[in-house]
């Protein structure tokens, strides 16, 4: 039963990896690439460790998986906006489609 | 024109990971080899996921797409070694794992802060 629930979840995060990575060569804007393959590649490698947790049970395999799972999540999301934060500031354009840039209305506001 | 492209290229898609699924590649060239369970043709669907990151980080128009595909490059090895842990059955693996991921965190923290302070010129 754990097995094939195991199995389940890393189906389920294969799919979010290649449809992540699929993201970052389609979407036109460093950032746009920045939330679709941050936000995707996250999820599905927890769902790939989450499978490992279950295939392996309680061993140390599987209490290594959930540490991985907790560092990941906790790391990914700071990593992530420490680059969309260093390419905004180092001048990388904007896609021209894009609506609102609230970051650089901040800027204005602080030097105003 | 676009509908076209999107058609070729789900197409293109849905034949590489049921040819990854159903038969790897290198049945092709080797047929005597034994045959690989689920969890070893898995890796071969992560690989097709570097993959992309490869050309992303090759044809990236500033150094911020290249240090994002870096940083998923990254996770996906996570993965990687999460799936090998499972089957072959050594927890060393997961070891490895753990120590990419800190070091690719911190790395792209580097990276980022090298990138605000000043800017690439490309």
């Amino acid at each position: 039963m754990s097995h094939t629930l195991g199995l389940i979840f890393i189906i389920i995060g294969l799919a979010f990896d290649v449809f992540g990575c699929l993201g970052l060569i389609r979407l036109p804007d460093v950032y746009n690439r920045l939330q679709a393959a941050t936000k995707c590649v996250t999820m599905g490698t927890c769902s790939i460790l989450f499978g490992t947790f279950l295939m392996a049970g309680f061993v140390a395999a599987g209490l290594k998986a959930l540490m991985c799972i907790v560092f990941l999540m906790l790391t990914t999301p700071v990593a992530a906006h420490a680059i969309s934060r260093g390419a905004h500031r180092s001048g990388v354009a904007l896609w021209p489609g894009s609506v609102v840039d609230r970051y650089a209305e901040d800027q204005e506001g602080e030097r105003e | 024109m676009k509908k076209t492209r999107w058609v070729i290229g789900s197409i293109v898609l849905i034949g590489l990971v049921i040819g990854i699924i159903m038969y790897p590649l290198p049945f092709l060239f080797f047929p005597e080899l034994p045959h690989l369970d689920f969890l070893g043709r898995a890796l071969y669907i992560i690989l097709l996921a570097a993959g992309m990151c490869l050309y992303r980080i090759n044809r990236g128009p500033t150094a911020a797409d290249r240090i994002v595909a870096v940083d998923i490059f990254g996770i996906l090895i996570v993965g990687f070694c999460a799936i090998l842990t499972v089957s072959t059955g050594r927890s060393w693996y997961m070891d490895i794992g753990i120590a990419w991921a800190l070091q690719s965190f911190i790395g792209t923290l580097a990276l980022a802060k090298y990138l605000e302070r000043r800017g690439f010129e490309e």
